[in-house]
């Protein structure tokens, strides 16, 4: 190991490479980056945001604030702890100045989800988890147990502890096996729980192949979400130590005592040769006995209190280590990391006499007291209160099923977590309704001595608190939470706003409760009246790649195709993304280089439809089947217009409101029977149609007999459109008579085309002569595939299809409309019954403000350049230039367009008090030109309505 | 994510659902009969009490039946589900 | 007849390779027969479907029941999905209507409207784990159980059988769902060598 100076004798694993701010380093197979770097001597890992200074390892786990890194290879990720990556072969990383940088490249590895269902969720396979889920497990019930460590154990992964005679960690890993072994139990490792919410839906991340470097399989996400529902929660989550504020106490060398322990034990790293111990508790004397025991030389241990444990103090008088009692440090010294330790009596900092000393040591352990992890029950809904004892928060009131369990909820000794694990895991048998063991075994531990009460200590008094840190990630200093008490704060939640202390991506694990702490001590008030500030979730960062999982590229939301799709792609068709729907938007000529542009190609298709014959994939309306006796009635109150005179046969525009009269839906009515009809919906509104007919079926009229079926894409539906659709259509369909009378306008016809059953319906949503020709969708590629067999159809796609409908002055529900709109400000009054005592929407066609005169009606726009074409959204005002804002604006363009038919452009507009202003001169803002535009009527091509029968 | 008890489908993701706020609020017998205040009544307003409330939901990915339920909006807690038309449950 | 195409029919070959590599078994079952069924289950009309179909309308929410070559799905209080062979449709719908006797039912033939895929073998719980909410324990969703539901983001009508599930897709959703499901498949098409594939 004599690459590994600080390595302690005796430890095992393949030796690992890596290579940390340009240096190679080796680590050994279990390692983490930070006891790798600590083997290797490295003290600074990381500098401060704010101040700039040396920062070095000061945890051992996810509460980590200072120790972070960018890894750079294989794939670069930022703000990671050293603490928490674990170390592979080939590692590169480097330490941050608090932030890191994002990849320039995206992510190639694989994420996904998984959904679980379990009788009872443990989070933490410390003692008191896996007792918890052993008790819950081995009698039947579904476990799930998470821990977000690669290995199980907990504390007992950093301590000597015995269970049953066998070290903690084998005795961890021996019970896991066991537990995973189960039918019904799940043991997720690597897995951190985020978060915790309504009714035990929690979710974690569980990290894959993170640790395997360019070892992971490609083919495995690297990272999975974990949406757990539990019918119990039991959360069994320990605690973090907390450090004292005092000078210096950011330098390198300065550790939790507890996190040193763990180095030493777990990872067989000594984090220094020459250590003082300062501490509030007994705990920090285990971890300077283990140090000792490892080689590590303790000076002295400065304990706050008079009287330490009796039991620890002998230990140490046995061993020769100093212990001064009613001590504090007073501050850390040394050029970028401990060299020295200052002590001094407690009585001193607060003002009466007493002798500092300086002690040479390169190491500073810290021990403030331990918090139990109370954020996962604190998201949950429970309350918290704050233990005296303890010096901290512990679980209250519980909102959900959910308890804590071990040190989690305060219980200090080994023998009692695994007791209280076990109870917890009976309750969660009996909330399960799973017979519950009468006899539980807890492993045999070895005695714990008599813990003398903690005296808890925020920070250490001094003239000068510039040095005195809170919060290590943030550079947060007691002075400045001292200033914002003296501005006037007085609430943890202000303090944490005024100073970011408890903000960082650290989210203040060490830092929190020291905060409140400082806040208390200044106000000369006690933590249990401050409270804490509350935890949200994700208890430590997760990655969009995470959260987004599979939800990506072309997976990122469904893909709506129609059964012609396939021939659209063939033919080179660019798609317009139409709610989760791809359309076909138009259709570059093929063959050409370069092909053509989007706008020769939309005159080109549109030319076709007015003047010869073209065809577009309708399939995507949706469509409804309304049906039963009342049927006709239901019709009569969701529409504005009357349906139920329509016969049989006949097909009827309808236009639908919601109850404050604003345009919901449009589309067409078609009666296929006395009791049936089948209705037509925008593409974008098919399934809120559904639903609104639904919710007027199910909570208002119970009483009528209808019911209602999707059939949207039960159909496939081509428009056939054009002055040559009739005679294609009769080459298609040689059984039916297409002549006018046979045939007219808005009836509609059972028949084959191409030798496939269809309904043809006689509409036209372009003005022409036009019909839709509805057949299954099974079918659908073959009508289509017929219809262009000929070659002299033009495939047309939907930017042509809003040409023409607007060249008519027809609005697009959603586009010309936007939930504001009455039928009345669209110029459709004549859809409005008069004879209809009531349908939804009617009543608000009598309120004052329906009928102002400034309404917004919708017109059309005449560019004087006919050549210039408005942006959609472009705004309308008045004058030919700008006054001084705010600007009153008259209006919007909601539709703008190229128009073959008329040669120039056009454009569709709201416009206050539109109608009365045709003839008018506005303008339209664009850039820095005010482009002058004439107002229209809506209708700017065929008024008459002469095309439409061909 | 709330666990939803639809009447029929049993327990479900808060996500199959859409909400539809404060429920027994029924259309007017009569609109033409009420005045633009009362209609406007109807329209736009809705309680929004921190506590026990009786709200709509349907399950719309799942049997797209409309129900009622009593929630806590303070816990979010659902005390009651019940079928449209029956009246408020009772909550101790 | 024109020819027919099914929905999902352009991933037959990378549904049969993903079966192949040891994943779950993925396949499409084309141009079934489904009939939407509205009847209130008091009804006497509700009685006399039973019997022209040849078994009760099932009255337990998310239950399916089967009658001879005819699967009967609860979807609703009032509403049912009747799965029956390819070409069964005009049939059906005749015996349904004839059954309802002019009572009020609606009886829409959606045959088109969903195709059928198959998600079985060993690891079809799993796959589906990935994207659907619902709990799929054998004890709590096994033979005989039904549910409208959703997987990723595509509504869904899920039914388990012995072998795995069957799952009605809307057409326009197929393809994103075939991908889906491909794409959910890899891991355990082929598992990563070292790694124990997960519980």
């Amino acid at each position: 190991m004599s690459g590994q100076p600080y390595r302690r004798e005796g430890a095992t694993g393949r030796v690992l490479r890596f290579r940390f701010d340009g240096q190679e380093y080796e680590g050994l197979e279990g390692d983490t980056l930070a006891s790798a770097l600590l083997a290797n001597g490295v003290r600074a890992v990381a500098s401060s945001i704010r101040l700039g200074r040396p920062r070095g390892v000061y945890a051992a786990g996810c509460e980590e604030p200072n120790a972070l890194v960018q890894i750079e290879e294989p794939f670069p990720e930022p703000m990671l702890q050293a603490t928490t990556v674990e170390l592979y072969d080939g590692l590169v990383a480097t330490g941050l100045p608090g932030q890191g940088r994002l990849a320039d490249r995206p992510d190639p590895a694989r994420y996904d989800a998984v959904h679980a269902h379990c009788d009872v969720l443990v989070v933490g396979a410390g003692p008191a988890g896996i007792a918890a889920a052993g008790v819950a497990a081995r009698a039947g019930a579904r476990v799930i147990l998470a821990d977000e460590r690669p290995e199980p154990g907990g504390s007992l992964l950093g301590t000597a502890e015995t269970l049953d005679g066998r070290p903690g960690r084998e005795w961890a890993a021996g019970e896991v096996a066991a537990l995973a072994a189960l039918p019904e139990a799940r043991v997720l490792g690597r897995t951190t729980v985020l978060g915790h919410y309504d009714d035990n839906y929690v979710i974690a991340v569980e990290r894959r192949t993170n640790h395997l470097g360019a070892a992971a399989p490609a083919e495995m996400a690297r990272e999975r979400v974990w949406r757990i529902r539990a019918k119990r929660v039991v959360l069994a989550t320990g605690g973090h130590e907390r450090f004292v504020a005092f000078a210096g106490n950011d330098l390198p060398g300065v550790m939790l005592a507890g996190a040193a322990r763990t180095y030493a034990n777990r990872h067989r790293v000594l984090p220094g040769r020459r250590a003082v111990v300062f501490t509030t508790n007994d705990s920090a004397y285990a971890a300077a006995l283990d140090l000792a025991d490892a080689g590590v030389e303790i000076a002295a241990i400065a304990d706050v209190r008079q009287a330490p444990g009796e039991a620890w103090a002998a230990r140490c008088a046995e061993r020769g280590i100093e212990v001064l009692t009613g001590h504090v440090v007073t501050a850390a010294r040394g050029e970028g990391e401990v060299s020295s330790v200052e002590t001094a009596p407690r009585s001193k900092t607060q003002g009466a006499g007493g002798e500092t000393r300086e002690i040479p040591a390169d190491l500073l352990l810290v021990s403030g007291g331990w918090s139990p992890v109370v954020h996962l029950f604190s998201q949950s809904g429970g309350t918290l209160r704050y233990d005296e004892g303890l010096g901290a928060f512990t679980p209250g009131e519980a909102r959900q099923a959910v308890e804590a369990a071990g040190f989690a909820r305060g219980v200090t000794t080994l023998r009692g977590c695994l007791e209280d694990g076990a109870e917890a895991g009976r309750r969660a048998l009996s909330a399960a309704g799973l017979a519950v063991p009468s006899e539980i075994a807890v492993p045999a531990v070895g005695e714990e001595p008599p813990a003398a009460p903690a005296e808890h200590l925020w920070l250490v008094e001094s003239g000068d608190y510039g040095t005195h840190f809170v919060d290590l990630q943030r550079d947060v200093t007691v002075g400045e939470v001292l200033r914002a008490v003296g501005a006037g704060l007085s609430s943890v939640e202000h303090v944490k706003r005024y100073t970011t202390a408890g903000t960082a991506h650290d989210q203040g694990k060490t830092s929190g409760l020291l905060t409140s702490g400082v806040v208390a001590h200044a106000l000369g008030v006690e933590v249990a009246e401050l409270g804490t500030t509350t935890f949200r979730a994700p208890y430590t960062p997760v990655s969009f790649a995470a959260l987004a999982g599979r939800d990506r590229g072309p997976l990122h939301d469904p893909v709506r195709v129609t059964a012609m799709h396939e021939w659209h792609v063939a033919r080179g068709a660019l798609f317009e993304n139409v709610g989760q729907w791809k359309r076909p938007w138009y259709y570059p000529r093929p063959g050409e280089d370069p092909g053509e542009d989007m706008e020769a190609a939309v005159l080109r298709e549109c030319r076709a439809a007015r003047e010869d014959v073209a065809a577009m994939d309708a399939s995507t309306l949706g469509k409804i089947d309304v049906v039963g006796p009342d049927a006709a009635v239901f019709l009569d109150r969701l529409y504005t217009n009357m349906m139920s005179t329509l016969r049989a046969g006949s097909i009827r525009y309808g236009v639908m409101c919601r109850a404050d009269g604003m345009v919901f839906d449009d589309g067409t009515v078609i009666r296929l029977a006395d009791d049936r009809f089948l209705v037509t919906t925008t593409t974008g509104n098919a399934a809120a149609v559904l639903d609104w007919m639904e919710e007027w079926l199910q909570t208002e009229w119970p009483d009528l007999r209808v019911h209602c079926t999707s059939v949207t894409e039960q159909w496939a539906t081509v428009a056939l459109v054009g002055p040559r659709s009739r005679e294609v259509l009769a080459r298609l369909a040689p059984g039916l008579a297409v002549d006018n009378d046979s045939f007219p306008f808005m009836t509609w016809r059972d028949t084959e085309v191409a030798g496939i059953e269809a309904r043809v319906c006689r509409i036209s949503f372009s003005g022409e002569l036009a019909y839709e020709i509805n057949v299954s969708s099974w079918s659908g590629l073959a009508l289509w595939e017929a219809v262009m067999a000929s070659g002299e159809v033009t495939p047309y796609g939907t930017e042509t299809m809003h040409v023409l409908r607007a060249e008519k002055g027809f609005p697009i529900v959603g586009q010309d409309t936007d939930g504001t709109v009455t039928p009345q400000d669209l110029g459709m009054e004549w859809i409005v019954s008069k004879k209809k005592a009531d349908f939804v929407g009617k009543r608000s066609f009598a309120r004052a403000d329906t009928s102002r005169p400034d309404r917004k009606h919708l017109v059309g726009l005449l560019p004087e350049d006919p050549g210039v074409l408005l942006p959609e959204g472009a705004h309308l005002v008045a004058t030919s230039s700008l006054p001084e804002p705010p600007v009153p604006t008259l209006g919007f363009v909601t539709s703008s367009y190229r128009s073959a038919a008329l040669g120039r452009t056009f454009a569709l507009a709201l416009v206050s008090g539109g109608r009365e202003r045709a003839g008018e001169r506005l303008y339209a803002p664009v850039g820095a030109d005010l482009v002058p535009v004439t107002v229209t009527s809506h209708v700017l091509y065929d008024p008459e309505g002469a095309r439409r029968d061909g | 994510m709330l666990l939803i008890p639809c009447p029929w489908c049993g327990p479900r993701d808060e996500a199959e659902f859409h909400y539809g706020g404060q429920a027994h609020v029924a259309y007017p017998e009569d609109p033409a009969a009420l005045s633009d205040e009362e209609w406007a009544r109807y329209l736009f307003f809705r309680d929004n009490p921190k506590g026990l409330f009786a709200e709509r939901w349907s399950h719309t990915a799942g049997c797209r039946r409309w129900f009622n339920a009593v929630r806590d909006t303070a816990t979010n807690e659902i005390h009651a589900v019940y079928r449209v038309g029956e009246p408020r449950p009772v909550i101790a | 007849m024109a020819e027919r195409r099914s929905p999902a029919a352009a991933f037959a070959a990378r549904f049969e390779a993903a079966s192949a590599g040891g994943g779950p078994r993925l396949a499409e079952i084309p141009f079934l027969t489904q009939i939407d069924l509205r009847v209130d289950p008091k009804s006497p009309a509700a009685e006399r479907i039973g019997t022209a179909i040849g078994v009760p309308l099932p009255l337990e929410p998310g239950t399916a029941v089967r009658g001879g070559d005819l699967t009967v799905l609860w979807l609703g209080p009032d509403e049912w999905l009747l799965l029956g062979p390819d070409g069964a449709a005009p049939g059906l719908v005749e015996r349904l209507t004839e059954a309802a006797a002019g009572e009020p039912v609606s009886v829409v033939d959606v045959s088109a409207q969903r195709t059928t895929l198959v998600v079985a073998g060993e690891r079809a719980r799993d796959v589906l784990a990935h994207g659907c909410a619902l709990d799929l324990h054998p004890r709590v969703f096994g033979p005989g159980r039904c549910a409208q539901t959703t997987l990723a983001r595509a509504g869904v009508v899920l039914v388990a059988g012995e072998d795995g599930f069957r799952m009605l897709v809307r057409s326009s959703f197929a393809a994103y769902v075939a991908e889906w499901l491909l794409d959910a498949s890899l891991e355990y098409v082929t598992p990563p060598a070292g790694e124990a594939a997960p519980a």
